[in-house]
């Protein structure tokens, strides 16, 4: 079986990696640049749980091959943590706040997911937020927690982008 | 849940990738946005021997209109039909398809070409197509033709596209002024498949309806086109048409399969609850009363 090069930056870090076609973009991440912040759960594009963002958008990196994200520039839940080492990002402290999460299995997808979402859509409504989480499954919360960290997460970001105005 | 291993090909061209299929055959499989074949292969439902990305080959993006047709390369992701608005203004049908076709994680991937080639008898541009006599644009090594949309869909997930062919686009009848377009499906849950899903258009002049596209999704094992709906639409004035009563009849000769979503009789029924909201929000839009972002 021929392995291909792959180059991308993930993060904001040039990575190199050398995988065979048929891994997934989720597995060379995990695997191969030790990036396990991503997580598999169904590996058949449902749950939701391996979501990054590859150029600016939300995808499931399990229905991509490694190969086809050479050039690419790939954002996973590691990329979206705070400033300091350890730190949460403030997506990630209201999820914390409103117990948007219990066993934390989904939660990287759910983050990269709602990144990408409020990011097009900075004040959404219920039903906007409803239907964007609609990709990523969560098997613990019953969802009102993470309902409850979006409305938070959003106010947070329209704040803080008008103290910068 | 991993794919087999497979021999990966990334044309930049459509000449170099019909050129790959002309050699490999049906060894090969093209990959798109992948949303469907990549979870066929993980669960090995398929093991293609060779793999031919045409996400790099830009000639198969781009949107263009002209003589009354909307050309929409096989590329554009669904969300871009979303958005586009040459699109909205020439083809809203598409538009309006676009938001109920799975998340939009999977829209920013998947492609307008993928979801006519896999026909997915649940999927709703399949019937848009359909519904609007859009002409297929394939592509092989031997030439380009043009497939009718209503000759394209052959089985659940059968379609006329030879081994060595490539989807290249979507031709789309651009309708005139008084023309209204709406799509109304059931799911379990948003971005769920469909149970039952009709897509419409009607246009209209001084009160009467000029022409109507009726096509159903989920409804059978390609899409429908109701036919005997469309004729008894033509003509009518817009106030006396029974929209329950034509959509019964539309759904009455059908038989969609039972499954553990709901029985065949289910989505009849919830079919021609479909045919009757999509024709009211598009004989609304048409007269002018939609509301704007209803």
């Amino acid at each position: 079986m021929t392995e291909l090069d792959v180059s991308l930056t993930v993060n904001g870090q040039r990575r190199l990696a050398r995988v065979e076609p048929r891994k997934t973009l989720a597995d060379l991440l995990r695997q191969d640049l030790g990036l396990t912040g991503t997580h598999l759960g169904c590996e058949h594009g449902v749950c939701g749980s391996c979501t990054v963002l590859v150029d600016g958008l939300a995808v499931r990196s399990c229905l991509m091959f490694g190969v086809q994200a050479d050039g690419s520039e790939v954002t996973t839940v590691e990329g979206l943590a705070g400033d300091e080492p350890g730190s949460l990002g403030p997506l990630q402290r209201a999820f914390w706040e409103t117990h948007g999460l219990q066993c934390g299995f989904c939660t990287p997808g759910f983050v990269v997911s709602v990144t990408a979402f409020l990011e097009e859509c900075p004040d959404p409504d219920d039903e906007q937020i409803r239907e964007a989480l609609s990709g990523n499954l969560c098997r613990c919360t019953g969802y009102q927690g993470i309902i409850r960290g979006v409305r938070l997460a959003a106010r947070l970001r329209r704040e803080e982008q008008e103290a910068r105005a | 849940m991993k794919a087999a291993a497979f021999d990966y090909h990334r044309p930049a061209s459509v000449d170099a990738a019909v050129g790959l299929l002309a050699e490999l055959g049906d060894e090969a499989k093209v990959l798109a946005g992948g949303q469907s074949l990549v979870p066929v292969m993980a669960m090995r439902l398929g093991r293609p021997e060779h793999i031919v990305d045409v996400n790099r080959v830009a000639e198969l993006e781009g949107v263009s209109r002209s003589d009354g047709t909307l050309r929409v390369g096989a590329l554009t992701r669904h969300r871009a039909l979303e958005r586009d608005e040459l699109i909205a203004g020439a083809a809203p049908l598409l538009t309006r398809a676009a938001p109920y076709i799975g998340h939009f994680q999977i829209r920013n991937r998947g492609t307008l070409g993928g979801s006519l080639a896999h026909a997915d008898p649940a999927a709703e541009l399949p019937a848009v197509a359909v519904a609007l006599d859009a002409g297929i644009e394939v592509r092989s090594a031997r030439g380009t033709r043009r497939i009718p949309a209503g000759e394209f869909f052959v089985s659940a997930f059968m379609t006329a596209l030879e081994p060595d062919e490539l989807v290249t686009a979507l031709h789309v009848p651009v309708w005139g002024p008084g023309s209204g377009f709406a799509v109304a499906e059931l799911a379990r849950r948003q971005g769920d498949f469909a149970l039952a899903g009709a897509a419409c258009g009607v246009q209209l002049r001084g009160g009467l309806i000029t022409r109507a596209a009726v096509g159903l999704f989920g409804m059978g094992a390609v899409p429908v086109r109701a036919r005997a709906a469309e004729q008894a639409l033509t003509g009518a004035s817009v106030g006396e048409v029974d929209l329950d009563g034509l959509a019964r009849d539309a759904v009455a000769p059908l038989r969609p399969a039972s499954d553990i979503h709901g029985s065949g009789a289910y989505r009849r029924r919830a079919g021609a609850h479909m045919i009757s909201l999509a024709l009211d929000r598009a004989l609304a839009e048409a007269q002018g009363t939609r509301e704007a972002g209803a």
